[in-house]
């Protein structure tokens, strides 16, 4: 199984490789593009990562949340390329027997993938110009027009 | 200590590989040797590479490494601006 692509995520297949008669709460985490009043005119972002290494980490990450919450099925993509505005970049979904496991490993997961997951984006601008984005959610500098 | 000559890849993402205008290059170094000395390698060899953090992160054969981490021959060495997934 591969944890990203390059296609609109889909939560419902997600959803379906999680669940389980055993497991009574999902959680859902969806990351979504935005162009909030501090973006200044974002259109869309172009995700671009070291696929190898996002694979061979996923695969740590989901083996270190399967040690803390042993019962919990846990099911993510990212999703690459240029995604517009409002689309998903990443989903989560963590079915547990109770709501808490479900809620804590989701929030874990998208934690870590922040911290771990060799993943870069570029803002794409309705000034048509492209700025790298730190961890901190700020450009790194200034657009290319300035 | 012995030394041997060896060679590692090293592969830039994103920004940095913008910076260096190209994905990967083979460093030739003497071993032993450090991610960090690649990277001081790295920025001295590679027009560009300058603009690479001294201490930027980094990982070896897929994998999250600190800096004094020794390479071998053959390791893929990547250079990993900050990370902004999600």
């Amino acid at each position: 199984m591969t944890h990203f692509t390059r296609e609109p995520l889909s939560l419902e297949r997600l959803v379906a490789e999680v669940s389980s008669p055993a497991c009574g709460g999902t959680c859902v985490f969806l990351g979504t593009v935005r162009n909030g009043p501090a973006e200044g005119g974002v259109t869309a972002i172009e995700y671009s990562a070291y696929e190898a290494m996002l694979e061979a980490e996923f695969g740590r990450l989901l083996a270190d949340a399967g040690g803390r919450w042993p019962d919990v099925r846990i099911a993510v993509r990212h999703r690459l390329g240029t995604i517009p505005v409002g689309d998903a970049s990443i989903a989560i979904v963590a079915a547990a027997p109770h709501r808490a496991q479900a809620f804590d490993a989701c929030r874990f997961m998208i934690e870590e993938v922040k911290r771990r997951i060799p993943v870069w984006k570029k803002e794409l601008r309705v000034d048509g110009s492209e700025v790298w984005v730190d961890p901190s959610g700020r450009p790194t500098a200034k657009p290319s027009h300035v | 200590m012995q030394t041997t000559p060896g060679t590692v890849q090293v592969r830039f993402f994103a920004r940095y590989a913008e910076l260096v205008g190209r994905s990967a290059t083979a460093v030739s170094l003497t071993l032993p040797a450090t991610v960090g000395d690649v990277v001081r390698l790295v920025r001295e060899r590679l027009p560009g590479a300058g603009a690479i953090p001294e201490r930027p992160l980094a990982a070896v054969n897929l994998k999250h490494v600190r800096l004094d981490a020794p390479v071998q021959d053959g390791d893929e060495v990547a250079l990993l601006p900050p990370i902004a997934g999600g």
